[in-house]
């Protein structure tokens, strides 16, 4: 233990993410609204229930395809929120700029940081500046918070899941991680794939307002579709089958994995969303889904049963079944 | 799709017997993984994973040999992504990165270059692991490197080539294999012509198979035939990318540069004449000696398997260590540190069959 | 163990070329191939191109994907 450090690993979203949650945090801090470890806290004030939630982001290069870290740090607080069925209000904002940053660069952040905010009406309504010596920070961290007003008579928490119910997500996978890789040091391609960062309460709202009743949303951020859906079947103890054949992927996205020897399920999205809600229910969700510009290309890509229990499994294109595992961390391009 | 694998089924029930069939490719293993295949296959036919991942042969003591050149001022070590978990006696190149040291992960050997070229103050050193279709590439670099007379890279060399751990296998009276499913992107380099003297002094099918999961299915059906019918011959599934001689540019890059020599395969020993070492003519590229690099023999931990898992003689199953304390977020053994690791594809995708 | 992938050239320059996996482009290493033309599918690994495909071996992956991948691919 004493050579031990944090890796960069520990900060991927997989498995060694939660091991240092349930090592290092929940043994120190537990309590009853922590111990879930859903996207965000759920608070009830009065008779109504509010989402709580907060995010660091550290991505490099902090300009990419698609977007910046700004839209970002909105996107990321926003859907954490959204998918608790949360109504995103308040955002808190603290931004850590390195010395030297071009002023431009802020000022372009701040703005997409506004307009993503407006595309919820959720307003920053408070904040804090702190700069670091040249070289402590890439450029700038940012740090958001957000409360939000949940919107349904229950709750959406991921240990909700029953067997029979459908996995629904909104489009295709791994865009934001393929963008922003193809930006990096030592890596680099070109690729027309762009981020999908978007703020998903308009869909999560239109997904609501069906009244199918919902057991729980995800977006697979870090760790990508693979880690979200380890999660829940870990919380639900169900199994969870995908369908590989009607997984949406773009060409681009599935020639960058090729190439770089990745697994296109692992990569993080960034305007993504899993539903997981009865069969019966999931013809409306879809149709809702298929109605908003950011539900286009959704599709029902897996269900859920008893067994194997806490265990996802993929059923692949040519008939064979495999387990989905929970990344181990942060995902290395390989040529072996 | 269907067809294929009723040939496989009839043809597996002709031969009546048990059969074991052996990839020695870790894209191989990952393919079958990944797609499940392995399911479609009858009872009595197994594919078993040999010692195909070059980051699961490599031996420890040349991990840590990295470990201690990354942690010296002025040298950066480069490397594919593949390398940087792989734990070492002590540390990893991931947990000396935590603590400071410079590792860069690479996509190929020319960007370790072009890294040596933008830090004339460094000395960028190269891992140099791989078969014979990654050689090649590193071949490259230091032939370039010594035209353009730079003076700041070299490379920590542990290549291997394939045909002397297929044949030290078959010696091995504990393996019995029916067949070979044989590397398909090391045949792009040394031609199908290679694995001749496996058919011919020990009379055992091969097959070169390309990465699909219908070339893998093919090939199986491939070597059935070839028992069914009492053949030992070299066929080439995978005629798309395989000719019967290789790519002859690629090879004599590799003579010039690289000249074999024994080498250590973890979980196997050493194997005479199976590794590529530096050229004399080449020396001053050779980061073990321009850098005084001693090698230490490595600590192996005495339950793990991986040795006879890397023979096919037992599975990942059989380890005591497997699942637990050995995952792929705390390897062990070597094959459970590569994701193309023969027991790390088993815990990410078999787990259920345990 | 070595994971290659088929792409095609869509510029040559001197001893390198700018290649595309599925619309994916980087620039990788021509010198180990003979005679690289543009339009050409080349093996690539590791950042260098180790063969050269003819037209009928694009069309044999095709089909076989075709067989076995039912995946669409959206756009």
């Amino acid at each position: 233990m004493k050579r031990d450090r944090v890796l960069l690993a520990h900060g991927g979203g997989g498995s060694l993410t939660r091991e240092l949650i349930e090592t290092m945090l929940l043994p120190r801090l537990e309590n009853p609204l922590l111990k879930p470890l859903d996207d965000s806290a759920v608070l009830v004030m009065g008779n109504s229930g509010y989402a709580f939630t907060s995010d660091s982001y550290v991505v490099t290069p902090y300009l990419f395809p698609g977007g910046d870290i700004g839209r970002l740090a909105v996107c990321g607080t926003v859907n954490d929120l959204a998918v608790m069925g949360a109504q995103p209000f308040w955002l808190s904002l603290s931004l850590i700029l390195e010395e030297g940053l071009p002023l431009t660069d802020l000022s372009t952040i701040v703005d997409s940081i506004h307009a993503a905010a407006a595309e919820v009406g959720a307003q920053v309504v408070t904040g804090d500046t702190k700069v670091v010596e040249r070289g402590k920070c890439e450029g700038l961290y940012i740090n958001t918070a957000g409360l939000g007003k949940i919107s349904v008579p229950y709750w959406l928490g991921s240990a909700n899941v029953k067997p029979g119910d459908a996995v629904i997500i909104n489009g295709p996978i791994g865009e934001h991680g393929v963008a922003v890789m193809s930006r990096r040091e030592g890596v680099a391609f070109q690729t027309s794939v762009t981020s999908d960062c978007a703020p998903l309460w308009p869909l999560v709202k239109a997904i609501l307002d069906t009244g199918a009743r919902i057991r729980a949303m995800r977006d697979p951020t870090r760790g990508g579709v693979a880690g979200a859906v380890c999660d829940i079947a870990r919380a639900s103890n169900v199994g969870i089958r995908l369908f590989e054949d009607a997984i949406p992927i773009s060409g681009e996205v599935r020639g960058a994995c090729d190439l770089l020897g990745l697994d296109p399920l692992t990569i993080a999205n960034e305007g993504k969303v899993l539903v997981f809600c009865g069969a019966k229910d999931a013809e409306p969700v879809l149709a809702a889904m298929k109605n908003h510009p950011l539900g286009r290309q959704a599709r029902v890509i897996g269900e859920v049963s008893t067994k194997p229990e806490g265990m996802a499994l993929l059923r692949t294109t040519i008939g064979g079944e495999r387990i989905i595992d929970m990344p181990t961390g942060e995902d290395l391009p390989r040529i072996c | 799709m269907k067809t294929l694998v009723a040939n496989i089924e009839e043809m597996a029930r002709r031969v009546g017997r048990d059969l074991k069939f052996m990839e020695v490719c870790g894209t191989h293993t990952m393919a079958a993984f990944r797609s499940g295949l392995r399911q479609l296959l009858p009872d009595n036919v197994r594919l078993v994973s040999g010692p195909g991942c070059p980051v699961c042969v490599t031996d420890p003591g040349y991990l840590d040999a990295a470990i201690e050149l990354c942690r010296r001022p002025g040298v950066i070590v480069a490397t594919f992504g593949d390398l940087v978990r792989v734990p070492g006696t002590e540390s990893s190149l991931e947990r000396e990165r935590a603590s400071g040291a410079s590792v860069r992960i690479v996509y190929s050997p020319s960007d370790a270059l072009v890294l040596a070229r933008e830090c004339p103050s460094r000395h960028v050193v190269f891992l140099g692991v791989g078969f014979e279709t990654t050689a090649p590439t590193v071949a490259w670099a230091i032939f370039r490197a010594a035209q353009d007379g730079l003076r700041n890279f070299s490379v920590l060399c542990a290549h291997k080539t394939m045909p002397r751990a297929m044949d030290a296998l078959v010696r091995d009276q504990a393996v019995r294999i029916d067949g070979f499913i044989c590397p398909g992107h090391v045949s792009v380099i040394t031609g199908a012509q290679m694995y001749r003297f496996i058919c011919q002094q020990y009379r055992i099918p091969c097959v070169v198979s390309g990465f699909e999961a219908w070339d893998i299915l093919k090939s199986v059906g491939m070597l059935l035939r070839q028992i069914a019918e009492g053949r030992a011959e070299v066929e080439n599934e995978y005629s798309r990318s395989v000719s019967e001689y290789g790519n002859r540019a690629a090879q004599q890059l590799m003579h010039e540069v690289f000249e074999p020599r024994d080498d250590v395969w973890r979980g196997l020993g050493t194997i005479p004449g199976s590794g590529l070492g530096i050229r004399e003519k080449y020396a001053r590229f050779d980061a073990a000696k321009v850098l005084g690099v001693t090698f230490h023999e490595a600590h192996v931990n005495p339950l793990c398997r991986c040795g006879s898992v890397l023979r096919g003689i037992s599975t990942p199953l059989d380890c005591h260590l497997f699942g637990r304390p050995c995952s792929p977020a705390h390897p062990i053994g070597p094959c459970m540190v590569s994701s193309e690791g023969v027991c790390a594809a088993y815990y990410k995708y078999e787990r259920m069959a345990a | 163990m070595c994971l290659a992938v088929p792409a095609r050239i869509v510029e040559l320059h001197d001893s390198t070329a700018t290649i595309s996996v599925d619309g994916i482009l980087r620039d990788v290493d021509v010198s180990l191939i003979e005679q690289p033309r543009l339009g050409d599918y080349v093996l690539v690994h590791a950042g260098f191109a180790i063969h050269r495909w003819d037209q009928s071996d694009v069309d044999e992956l095709q089909a076989i994907r075709a067989a076995t991948d039912l995946r669409e691919t959206v756009t």
